[in-house]
């Protein structure tokens, strides 16, 4: 039956031919930044393997190691085909841990809420809209500069930033479900309760959920570059593609482009392919959207 | 209605409690307060002094207490890297900054809502694919990245624009704009275009999601039976019934926008208080961080307050309830 | 005779949708004279409304107009331009719909309503607006008209809602209005005086009266000639006295006898069995076969033809006798 269902579901995906190919060049990318210390030419975070006269070059540069520079090199001398391969395994890695994380807490807190009602539900949504009108940006800005820079730092302040958005789906669609009667009977038999909560509720919280979470992943990837594009994000020893680009831009009013752009391409192919099947996922969630 | 305005204006001060404590704690508590009201090479003697003056050593309650009675005074402290008052220096780089957000705010809405009519109208033809896909792209690819493109474009490659700053201002109202001269014009162009898109896309998404429904429902079709064109329908009946949600998105995306503008300012060296905020992270300058997020707050607020108005005075049916 | 003023013969409407070709509209024919009323009546999904909406070229993607002929006056509308649709379209054939609350624009008074529908048609001047408003929401029973016109749908009853709705339509004083269920939504005391008021009202203006509806016994109490509908197809037709009096189709008779008021108190009421079929998925021959008692071979393999005058007939192999 779930098989059935999940087949159905992938035969409706296939239909849209755009989306396969956007989960493909997810899947693709996703492979090569876990592949990344076997493919990259080179390895970016040594600093020793780097070359200074080698800095700054054209793509197609050969450099002194003997290697093409495909898509040129960066101030450091990096070859920016390594410096984009890894810097995607380290947005992925923190977009992909705050998402999970902003969807853990969200997720306990609106099903909580929702389960225990009364006033902790009151206020405790009421703080979720509170943030929601808050701009994420501000918050995860803020929350940054307090904390510091650092990899957990960082996916800290962006699940911080972004938990609210599973907090009020979670939160509205099990309302929707704790009003259903058969939750309503097992409610009232005292034992069962949790059980509802994770056999019931949960399970069908979790399609919207599901949406929500695609969509932010692509967000907190998008943020995570925008933080550190301002300086607020990771260290530059260790640079994600928002810190890649961050470091080309003010090489780029001088006409040496690439720098900034490849690792910029990179960055929002991902996002748009994620969002792209983010997109059909939920079209086919909610047909009532589509006609 | 008065009713009203006494209940949103309680829950804006409600608000606003919550935002000063978490300011308070977030700036002053779990950071070491000395650092926010004195600059990092400070004297031994002027710390003590100054940690006796401000009662440090007091409780925490006491010192929220405080902090509050001087934000309620205007007294938000001394920015250390200007050497002024940071009420001071906000207000004068808040005008740029108001000035990039409503051109960016009104030029998506002015050129948002009539393509996501158009979408919504036309939902299967070419031009309103086209109309989607530019607002994915607006709606995904971060603001940073397209304000590089900006500049390497028509700034770098082409030399239409300049690359960033205000260009020259003229004085209106005592304030100085960049809109009233051509070359503050042109300097504003990219930058406001920068900031716009990400709203362009919303607009354009909410436009057409409204135009759909409506195009659908029963009062269209009645339109259409007595006989009415479909521009009046679309002018006078759909604009009409989506300008509802499309002004509380309006207001709340000022808001938002007001604090993406962080990132354009930075592109564009933009001299807002967006900038400002970036700059004062960097340098520690944490006064100037804890006003700007008191003032953030407070124009959060105060735009809600004027949605809400705009609301009730768009939707008859607000009125008697 | 001279021509009658609305002449619909074999229309056919069908919607392309994802579950294939649905012909909700399958070769109706009817007519209606200056100042008759006929009632259209059937099951919903019956294809009773889409008739009503394709008669004002309504109908919208993915549906069309795929055959037949609807003559107005002398002037064929099917593939008529949308200018001269738009020209009949409440000048000359209006319509009401089933629920006021979501016809009328909630944001706009209902001045602004008005004066929207009385634009549309061009020739009028400003200053006749106001008179003609008042007159005709005075002619639907609006008390105190004149102030209640800067009022908003929301500060109305759903029942003088829809006479703000009728009043909307009799602005051009039509030769047509086409009546989609216009009580559906209303309280019953409600619809009593609405029908009471439509029929006089269509008496004193002359103005003919399409009525559709689920109700066979508003209809019976309204109507001087009857259309029953069913999964698209017209299955008999008639004047209203003789078919209530003596149905032919079975499908007809069902509809008759399961109305309560025939049968004494606490007596078993009769049903038909089954439900209407889906319009995707229609059984060969006649729609109406697998619910029907009388059903022979014949019927699950072909179409009844209409027999009969295109004004009185039906299409059913085995009809009811008519008694002598």
């Amino acid at each position: 039956m779930a098989q059935g269902h999940l087949r159905r579901f992938w035969d409706e995906f296939a239909e849209n031919r755009i989306a396969v190919a956007a989960l493909v060049v997810v899947l693709t990318l996703v492979a090569l930044a876990l592949l990344a210390p076997l493919i990259a030419p080179q390895n970016p975070y040594d600093l020793s393997s780097l070359v200074l006269s080698d800095s700054r070059r054209p793509p197609g540069f050969v450099g002194s190691k003997g290697f093409t520079h495909w898509l040129g090199t960066d101030a450091q001398g990096r070859d920016l085909l390594s410096a984009i391969l890894y810097g995607l395994k380290i947005s992925l890695q923190i977009g992909l841990s705050a998402g999970a994380i902003a969807f853990s807490v969200g997720v306990s807190l609106g099903a909580g809420a929702a389960f225990i009602g009364g006033r902790f539900e009151a206020i405790a949504m009421r703080i979720v809209d509170l943030q929601l009108s808050f701009p994420a940006i501000l918050l995860a800005l803020v929350i940054s500069a307090l904390t510091g820079q650092g990899k957990l730092q960082l996916i800290v302040a962006l699940a911080a930033a972004h938990y609210t958005y599973f907090a009020r789906t979670a939160h509205g669609a099990a309302v929707a479900e704790r009003s259903k009667e058969y939750v309503e009977a097992a409610r009232s038999t005292p034992l069962s309760s949790l059980r509802v909560l994770f056999r019931h509720i949960l399970p069908n919280c979790l399609p919207p959920l599901i949406v929500v979470a695609t969509v932010q992943v692509a967000n907190a990837i998008a943020l995570e570059a925008t933080l550190s594009f301002l300086g607020l994000g990771l260290p530059p020893t260790e640079p994600s593609l928002g810190a890649l680009i961050a470091n080309g831009f003010q090489y780029m009013l001088s006409g040496r482009y690439w720098i900034s752009i490849f690792p910029g391409i990179a960055l929002i192919i991902l996002i748009i392919a994620v969002n792209i099947v983010g997109d059909q996922i939920r079209d086919q969630i909610n047909p009532g959207l589509r006609r | 209605m008065a009713a009203f305005i006494v209940q949103r204006i309680v829950q804006g001060i409600v608000v606003m409690a919550a935002m000063s404590l978490l300011v308070f704690l977030g700036v002053y508590a779990i950071g070491n307060p000395i650092d926010v009201l004195l600059a990092p090479d400070a004297t031994q003697e002027i710390r003590a002094q100054t940690i006796a003056r401000y009662g440090l050593d007091r409780p925490l309650y006491e010192q929220y207490g405080q902090f509050v009675w001087r934000v309620l005074h205007g007294d938000l402290g001394r920015s250390f890297v200007f050497n002024m008052p940071v009420t001071t220096l906000i207000f004068q780089r808040l005008p740029a900054t108001l000035e990039l957000t409503l051109a960016a705010v009104l030029g998506a809405t002015l050129i948002g809502v009539p393509l996501g009519i158009y979408a919504g109208y036309r939902p299967q033809s070419r031009t309103a694919r086209w109309i989607m896909g530019i607002s994915v792209i607006g709606f995904s690819v971060p603001t940073f990245w397209i304000g590089l493109v900006l500049i390497l474009t028509f700034a770098v490659t082409l030399g239409w624009l300049p690359a960033g700053g205000r260009g020259e201002t003229a004085s209106l109202f005592g304030i100085q704009w960049s809109f009233l001269t051509g070359n503050g014009l042109k300097h504003l162009l990219l930058p406001a275009l920068n900031l716009s898109l990400f709203k362009l896309a919303l607009m354009i998404r909410l436009a057409r999601a409204g135009t759909r429904e409506i195009m659908l429902t029963d009062t269209v079709r009645f339109a259409r039976a007595t006989g009415q064109s479909e521009a009046t329908i679309i002018r006078h009946h759909v604009l009409r019934l989506i300008s509802i949600p499309l002004v509380t998105v309006f207001g709340l995306e000022l808001g938002s926008t007001l604090a993406f503008a962080v990132v354009t300012e930075t592109i564009f060296s933009w001299p807002g208080v967006g900038k400002l905020i970036i700059d004062s992270i960097q340098s520690l300058d944490r006064p100037v961080m804890v006003a700007y997020l008191v003032l953030v707050s407070l124009l959060f607020i105060a735009i809600n307050f004027l949605v809400d108005l705009c609301y009730v005075a768009l939707d008859p049916r607000m009125q008697k309830s | 005779m001279s021509e009658p003023l609305l002449s619909v013969a074999g229309l056919k409407t069908i919607f392309n949708t994802r579950n294939g070709l649905l012909h909700a509209v399958d070769d109706v024919t009817f007519s209606l004279d200056r100042g008759e009323i006929l009632g259209l009546v059937g099951e919903s999904g019956s294809g009773k409304s889409v008739t009503g909406f394709s008669l004002l070229g309504l109908i919208e993607q993915p549906g069309e107009i795929a055959g037949g002929s609807i003559r107005f006056d002398g002037q064929e509308l099917v593939g008529a331009s949308i200018n001269t649709l738009r020209s009949i379209r409440g000048k000359r054939i209006a319509m009401i719909f089933q629920d006021p609350a979501m016809t009328l624009n909630p944001v706009l008074t209902i001045r602004q309503q008005m004066k929207l529908a009385f634009d549309a048609h061009a020739g009028q001047q400003q200053s006749d607006f106001t008179k003609r408003a008042i007159e005709v929401l005075t002619k639907v029973g609006i008390p105190d008209p004149a102030a209640r016109l800067d009022a908003y749908p929301h500060q109305f009853s759903g029942g003088m809602r829809q006479r703000v709705a009728i009043a909307i339509a009799l602005l051009h004083s039509p030769d047509i209005i086409i009546a989609d269920e216009p009580t559906t939504a209303l309280d019953v005391s409600i619809q009593a005086q609405i029908l009471a008021e439509m029929r006089s009202l269509a008496q004193e203006t002359g103005t003919a009266l399409i009525w559709i509806s689920h109700d066979l016994a508003t209809i019976a109490a309204l109507a001087h000639r009857i259309a029953v509908m069913y999964a698209g197809r017209i299955v008999e037709q008639g004047t209203t006295s003789a078919l209530i009096r003596a149905p032919r189709h079975p499908y007809t008779q069902g509809l008759l006898n399961s109305r309560p008021d025939r049968f004494p108190p606490k007596a078993k009421l009769p049903q038909i069995r089954g439900a209407m079929p889906s319009l995707s998925n229609l059984p060969q021959g006649c729609a109406f076969a697998p619910r029907c008692q009388f059903a022979s071979d014949l019927c699950r393999s072909k179409i009844p033809p209409w027999s009969g005058t295109p004004q009185d007939g039906f299409a059913c192999y085995h009809p009811l006798e008519r008694a002598p």
